[in-house]
């Protein structure tokens, strides 16, 4: 459905990407995932026609569109603040999209405000078509943003941050209710995040970027499982590093256990509940750096000060040069 | 980064562009660049000669003393009634702050000849207090006190106006921090406030300056045009200008052109120095 | 925080002496003249004429500035070219040029063999010494208030609400024309409202290119100024009066239209 193909783009001398190879299925929910500076949004929004890449091409349903204007993308673009049109009311808001169309595409004036009010019931805001965003809360304003945004039946709906600027609770009930319309609508769907949680639990494929590359692509469960490069073993998830002979080992602190002869040796630095789990934190003798290891809330703690020894149940090893190396626990 | 890239979704053509560009800059020029260079060009006009000549006449020399002699007294006073509204304003709730404020700008939207007006109905000779005056032997109306008061009039607001905003921004916690560490209310503001506001006040009194110096209408009517006593440097530009004296008038206008011209420097530099001191902030 | 009393109380006894009481007499000078004398002069035909003409070459000024001050205000936030910095600093001149120096330097322009005149004089365009020449004049001293209303509103109108409006497919025309415009439309308005008030009352840079003749390019200011020289001290008032009343009249006008549309958005 949607293909980026060797995509490019610098601002001045900084270099925002650098060959992005990107394929999204139709009906996928897409999260592009990276600290800021990654590319992330300059990636959403050359996708979407805001900003046009340097050298290598957009297509939709295998057509070129890298030469087509934004307008003419027919794209359903969700901004990181809303962006919401603050002079005009709710209905307005939604309908625009509507009432910029000319000549024949233009539906008449009650074909475009029943359409408001129908996409109002669809994000649940049904009644506050007369209201001005700034008379709405967080959540009704990002909901309205949505509204706008499908407003032109988008095939392909682009997200930027969309729920950045939100609560916690708020954040995650909609979180829940967009993973459902957009299976409801049968969307495709982009959304950028800089929250792994979020990515995590909302797309069906997350792309992991960083300074301008793409890291890894695959599902939750392969990022989180088995990342590529130590880039995406350290931001996605907790992970400990231990540096060993010129490799790195990863291990999460999940992926920890006690034992009571063989393993590391660590000192016990902190204790304490973090949810369903004890988390120790402790200096890794043979090296002094920090470790954090999670275990079973049913048991025990160490106590403050105790040596104990600990074995990842699971690893990654990384070369220098990131590349993954297969081997046991040691 | 982003201004630097050309091509954006939003932004018009190069085309346009330019045209835009083209067509503000054409504006401005004839309107505004223009008239500033005719004044100097019709001043030098016959040379250089005529121009020293012209701004050294008894009556010129005069007029530039009674112009700086009235922008001495009344921006120092102004400055001080700017710093003292803006703290009262900004530092304290009170009730009907926003008529007060109202008040203070009064002035901007009075024409400079109903602001002489005022002073000639109050302190003429069928005046309010006029025959008072006359009993004392006290002039004002058509002597220089009279040119005073009619420009603390007109400048009035200029220095409360950009300092009430930017105090207002400031807040009050320094202040407060300066308190509680036991400084004085005079200490606070010198050490606190005073530094927080300077380019903001300079801004303010430059802009006071340059209209007291180069206030014309209200002036005109209180001043009496008496040459060589009452004449400021505008007026005397007028009472040139319509002896058909054309390079004298302009060579007088130039100077006044020439305070201007510095004024915008002045301004320019302050400005660049609050971006600096705001960007430095984030 | 110490200094409410010095500071509130030096603020008002500086209020009132040099603002309040001074414009307290010309009200007390109006309601001491009968109503009939009021009205002979006050309203007068010559006086009434040149309300007319103060009122509507403001009007026209600001109107005119209004569409050219936005442009210089766009050109300035959004684009980038050499010199911008002189040409902001530019904007502020008629700040700061005494009126009556723009005033003759307008009139030697726009003479009739003046730089500019002596184009226009052949294609029959007369500008010195008609109203047209009094419209220059309050276009030159009302620009920057329109650039300076504008042009912070214009800067802090995010990008992100053009693109929105791009994306829902509208032009470029039609996101100025619905987004762009109703969203400064406030501080334009603003500053047409500054430019009006000040060109209304405007003296030193329109006496010399309006030519003054009574009933035809005589302003209202001048009016006043040719009453208090034949010490008619009722005319005068009468006609400051009048025009003071019908300034904050239109004033608080565009302020209620203004309070409420910021009502409407709720801000």
């Amino acid at each position: 459905m949607i293909r980026c193909n060797a995509i490019t783009k610098r601002f001045g001398s900084f270099a925002a990407l650098h060959g992005i190879d990107l394929h999204v299925r139709q009906g996928e929910f897409i999260a592009l995932l990276g600290p800021s500076g990654s590319g992330k949004t300059t990636l959403l929004r050359i996708i979407a026609g805001l900003e046009f890449q340097d050298s290598g091409q957009v297509l939709f349903a295998d057509e070129d569109v890298s030469k087509r204007n934004v307008a003419d993308r027919h794209v359903g673009f969700v901004f990181q603040n809303y962006a919401l049109f603050r002079h005009m009311n709710v209905a307005h808001n939604v309908a625009f999209g509507l009432s910029v169309r000319k000549g024949r595409d233009k539906p008449s004036r009650a074909a475009i405000n029943e359409r408001a009010e129908e996409l109002l019931r669809l994000v649940q805001l049904e009644g506050l078509g007369a209201r001005y965003p700034s008379q709405l809360s967080g959540g009704q304003r990002q909901r309205v943003a949505l509204a706008r945004a499908l407003a032109i039946e988008p095939k392909l709906l682009l997200l930027d941050e969309p729920f950045g600027a939100l609560d916690a609770k708020v954040r995650k009930d909609l979180r829940r209710w967009l993973r459902d319309l957009h299976k409801a609508m049968g969307l495709t769907s982009i959304f950028v995040t800089h929250d792994q949680e979020e990515a995590l639990e909302l797309a069906d494929r997350v792309v992991v970027m960083n300074e301008g590359r793409i890291e890894q692509i695959g599902t939750p469960e392969e990022i989180y499982m088995n990342p590529a490069t130590p880039f995406v073993s350290h931001f996605v998830g907790e992970t400990n590093r231990v540096g060993q002979g010129g490799e790195e080992l990863h291990f999460r602190p999940h992926d920890t256990a006690l034992v009571s002869q063989g393993g590391e040796a660590v000192l016990v630095d902190n204790v304490f509940r973090k949810g369903g789990v004890w988390r120790i934190e402790g200096i890794l003798q043979t090296q002094q750096i920090l470790v954090e290891i999670d275990l079973d809330a049913a048991s025990t703690p160490p106590s403050l000060g105790e040596i104990i020894q600990i074995r990842p149940r699971q690893f990654r090893s990384f070369n220098q040069a990131g590349a993954q190396i297969k081997g046991e626990p040691q | 980064m982003s201004r630097e890239t050309a091509l954006r979704a939003t932004s018009e053509g190069r085309l346009w562009q330019a045209l835009l560009i083209g067509g503000a800059l054409a504006f401005l020029g004839i309107f505004l660049a223009l008239p500033l260079i005719a004044v100097f060009a019709e001043a030098f006009k016959t040379g250089l000669g005529a121009f020293v000549l012209a701004v050294q006449t008894p009556d010129a020399l005069a007029s530039i003393r009674l112009t700086l002699f009235i922008a001495a007294i009344s921006v120092p006073l102004n400055m001080i009634f700017g710093i003292a509204a803006s703290w009262a304003i900004t530092k304290f709730e009170f009730s009907g702050k926003a008529l007060l404020i109202t008040l203070i700008d009064l002035p901007f939207s009075i024409s400079p000849v109903v602001s002489g007006l005022i002073f000639v109905l109050l302190f003429g000779a069928n005046g309010v207090v006029g025959p008072w005056l006359a009993a004392h032997d006290l002039k004002i109306i058509f002597a220089v006190p009279g040119i005073v008061l009619a420009t603390l009039f007109i400048t009035f607001p200029f220095v409360a106006r950009e300092l009430i905003p930017l105090m207002m921004e400031q807040g009050k916690s320094e202040e407060e921090a300066a308190l509680s560490l036991g400084a004085n209310g005079w200490q606070t503001f010198w050490y606190v406030t005073l530094p927080n506001i300077r380019w903001g006040l300079l801004y303010g009194v430059l802009l006071c300056n340059a209209r007291a110096m180069g206030e014309f209408g209200a002036v005109s009517v209180v001043s009496g045009h008496i040459r060589g006593e009452t004449n400021t440097m505008p007026l005397h530009v007028e009472i040139l200008y319509n002896e058909y004296d054309f390079v004298g008038a302009f060579a007088v206008a130039s100077l006044l052109a020439l305070l201007a011209l510095v004024t915008l420097v002045a301004k320019s530099v302050l400005e660049w120095r609050f971006d600096m001191n705001s960007g430095a902030g984030h | 925080m110490p200094g409410f009393g010095l500071t509130f109380g030096f603020t008002l006894s500086w209020l009132g002496l040099i603002v309040l009481i001074p414009l307290a007499t010309i009200l007390l000078k109006a309601a001491g003249m009968g109503w009939q004398e009021f009205v002979a002069v006050g309203l007068s035909p010559r006086a009434i004429a040149s309300y007319r003409l103060s009122f509507g070459t403001a009007a026209a000024a600001g109107l005119v500035n209004a569409v050219l001050g936005l442009l210089v205000a766009w050109v300035l936030v959004r684009y980038r070219f050499p010199g911008k910095r002189v040409v902001s600093a530019l904007v502020d001149l008629p700040f700061a040029l005494p009126t009556a120096v723009a005033g003759i330097a307008l009139t030697a322009l726009y003479a009739p063999n003046g730089w500019i005149g002596q184009f226009l004089e052949p294609i029959g365009i007369k500008v010195a010494f008609t109203p047209i020449g009094i419209i220059i004049a309050l276009i030159f001293v009302g620009l920057p208030f329109v650039v300076r209303s504008v042009e912070p509103v214009l800067a802090d109108l995010g990008r992100d609400v053009e693109e929105a409006a791009a994306t829902l497919g509208a032009s470029r025309f039609q996101t100025f024309n619905r987004v762009i415009m109703p969203a400064i439309g406030p501080a334009l308005l603003t500053g047409f409202a500054l430019a009006f008030a000040r060109g209304v009352g405007e003296y030193g840079s329109v006496i010399f290119i309006s030519g003054n003749m009574p009933g035809r390019t005589e302003i209202a200011p001048l009016l006043i100024v040719t009453q208090l020289e034949q010490y008619d001290f009722n005319g005068a008032t009468a006609i400051a009066v009048v025009m003071m009343l019908v300034s904050f009249t239109i004033l608080l006008l565009i302020n209620g239209i203004q309070a409420a549309s910021r009502r409407r958005m709720g801000i």
